[in-house]
């Protein structure tokens, strides 16, 4: 069974002209755990990654595995799997032979292609080109080609994109089973609730820069709180909060004042003479906690790959 | 195997794994034989009597000053059919950045300059093959019409196995000059016109061109096509020039060398103005 190993980005730093889509980011992914990357288009997340697989090269700062570049890995693809954004293929390929001149190059056995087109369900498929692949065929075919060489470490961008809800749910549960190997799993995305649901811990970037790491859980925590109250006369409770200093904005279901402790909300209105309809903690969404991160900082600060080419 | 081997081993497997190569192939075979036949079946004729020079249009002087015929129509597997080479080497490289494989190429191998030395080697011996099917063309097809016309076809002379030995060592390296290209004009578009403006109107202007004076022509003898045919040893193209300009080309190793100067200065440069560049 492959091992995990531990990824660190060290001070990573890239510019594109004038651009800096990468700014002087630092954190390590563990093995054993799924691993979300996550920010807005644009926040740079591709751009790490492909300074991570060597592919990009950083303005300053470095990326390993396992204390190991990756340029100077021995054997790079029994080592990290990589699954990008970017359809990689030549469309007059098939599924097979695009897998076995990669099979050669990394000298891997050519059961290993055969292997891997079964794990993703392609196997079907393996002698059709590419070419006439749905985009969920070749969402598969990148992980096919993620696990050619069964590595202990798996990047994988934007790996939900285009599949469909049963691709979604065995994606989900792979990733699962994968860090529960004891795997090092890296998956990235652009929304929080696509990974919500299998992510261990969270890494968020915007603009270039970390703006947040932890468990998954602790998101949550950050999130400012908040009480949702209504009232069959909601301008008298309105004025009650104002004369008590809180904070408190019109929702569509109440007033949602900025406190933590619902009895205090709850002993103001008593001592106004409001009648409450409604009296609850507002649970913040994960989602919401995640927008409010990186709100404000995943502007003006250009395409994610520097997208000049292309 | 080693790393650089098994390098080698993915090159020639991406070449083989799409349909590009035979395709080339056939084209240029159909293409060189049906010159190659044509243009024997002209000039036996002339030469045997069966075709008189004045039908011909050639003058009354028909092929004096050009040597024999056997050699001129079987250079054409170089003078024409060295457009087939560069296209395959240069859509080798130029379909690795648009389709975007260069990702799975360096994640799978990431020391770059490794994966072009295998791509060169590789499309140097693909194109050595694409030598031997051009001069099955031009050889095979342009021998049986000489032969039948009752002129000699020459293949029992040393000078005949010399010129053909040469014409796969010109097609190899013409195969390396399209992968430099390719890499020096990643764009698949722009270096496919390049490949065809260049070796079918400009250069062929130009060599033409130089014949007038005697300096150009010293310069022009360094152009890729007229070191290919010096390297070669004989030309079609003389034909078109001025009278008493055949002698004047470089000697075959002379020409050889320059055309691989071509090939390491294109792959050279592409290599740092594409090869290493960030993959995005």
């Amino acid at each position: 069974m492959p091992v995990g190993s531990v990824i660190e980005f060290s001070n990573i730093t890239k510019t594109f002209g004038s651009v800096t889509a990468v700014d002087n980011l630092s954190f390590t992914v563990e093995p054993g755990r799924v691993t979300g990357f996550l920010g807005p288009n644009g926040a740079g997340k591709t751009t790490t990654l492909r300074i991570l697989l060597g592919l990009v090269a950083p303005t300053s700062g470095t990326a390993t595995i396992g204390g190991i570049r990756y340029r100077d890995l021995p054997r790079p693809l029994q080592t990290v799997g990589a699954a990008l954004e970017a359809a990689s293929f030549h469309p007059g390929r098939t599924a097979r032979s695009h897998l076995a001149v990669y099979a050669i190059a990394a000298g891997l056995p050519a059961a290993r292609v055969d292997a891997v087109l079964g794990t993703v369900g392609l196997t079907a498929h393996g002698a059709q080109r590419v070419g006439g692949f749905s985009l969920g065929m070749r969402q598969r075919l990148g992980l096919a080609f993620t696990l050619l060489g069964d590595p202990g470490v798996l990047v994988l961008d934007e790996p939900i994109n285009g599949l469909d809800p049963e691709g979604i749910k065995w994606i989900r549960g792979f990733l699962r089973a994968m860090a529960d190997e004891g795997r090092t799993v890296l998956v990235s995305s652009h929304l929080l609730s696509e990974v919500q649901q299998s992510v261990d811990d969270v890494i968020i970037i915007a603009g270039g820069a970390l703006v947040h790491r932890g468990t998954l859980s602790s998101l949550e925590t950050e999130a400012a709180p908040r009480i949702l109250v209504d009232s069959p006369d909601r301008a008298a409770l309105a004025a009650a909060l104002s004369q008590a200093g809180i904070e408190f904005s019109t929702g569509r279901t109440g007033l949602l004042a900025a406190a933590a402790d619902p009895t205090q909300i709850g002993h103001l209105a008593f001592a106004a003479g409001v009648e409450l309809s409604a009296l609850h903690r507002q649970r913040k969404g994960l989602e919401d906690a995640f927008l409010a991160l990186v709100d404000g900082n995943g502007n003006g600060n250009g395409n994610e790959t520097g997208g000049e080419s292309r | 195997m080693t790393a650089f081997s098994r390098a080698i081993g993915a090159e020639f497997a991406k070449i083989g794994t799409v349909r590009m190569w035979w395709v080339l192939a056939a084209v240029m075979f159909g293409y060189i034989a049906l010159l190659s036949g044509g243009l024997a079946a002209l000039f036996a004729g002339i030469e045997s009597g069966a075709i008189s020079p004045d039908a011909a249009g050639t003058g009354s002087q028909g092929l004096a000053g050009f040597g024999s015929l056997p050699p001129l129509i079987y250079s054409f597997a170089s003078s024409i059919g060295y457009v087939f080479p560069v296209l395959l080497g240069a859509l080798a490289a130029t379909g690795e950045f648009r389709h975007q494989t260069l990702t799975p190429t360096f994640l799978a191998n990431p020391r770059r300059s490794q994966v072009l030395g295998a791509k060169t080697i590789t499309l140097f011996v693909v194109g050595a093959a694409f030598g031997v099917v051009a001069l099955l063309a031009s050889v095979g097809v342009g021998a049986l019409v000489i032969n039948a016309f009752d002129v000699d076809p020459l293949l029992g002379e040393p000078d005949t196995w010399a010129l053909i030995g040469r014409t796969v060592v010109a097609m190899a390296v013409w195969s390396t000059i399209g992968v430099g290209l390719g890499v020096l004009v990643p764009s698949q578009v722009a270096s496919i016109v390049i490949v065809l403006a260049f070796t079918q109107f400009v250069e062929p202007l130009l060599r033409f061109a130089s014949l007038f004076t005697e300096v150009t022509r010293g310069i022009g003898n360094y152009l890729p096509g007229a070191a290919s045919d010096a390297l070669v040893g004989a030309s079609f193209f003389n034909l078109a020039g001025p009278a008493g300009s055949a002698s004047e080309m470089l000697e075959w190793w002379q020409g050889g060398l320059v055309l691989l100067a071509y090939a390491v200065a294109a792959t050279v440069i592409g290599y740092f103005v594409s090869w290493k560049r960030d993959v995005t």
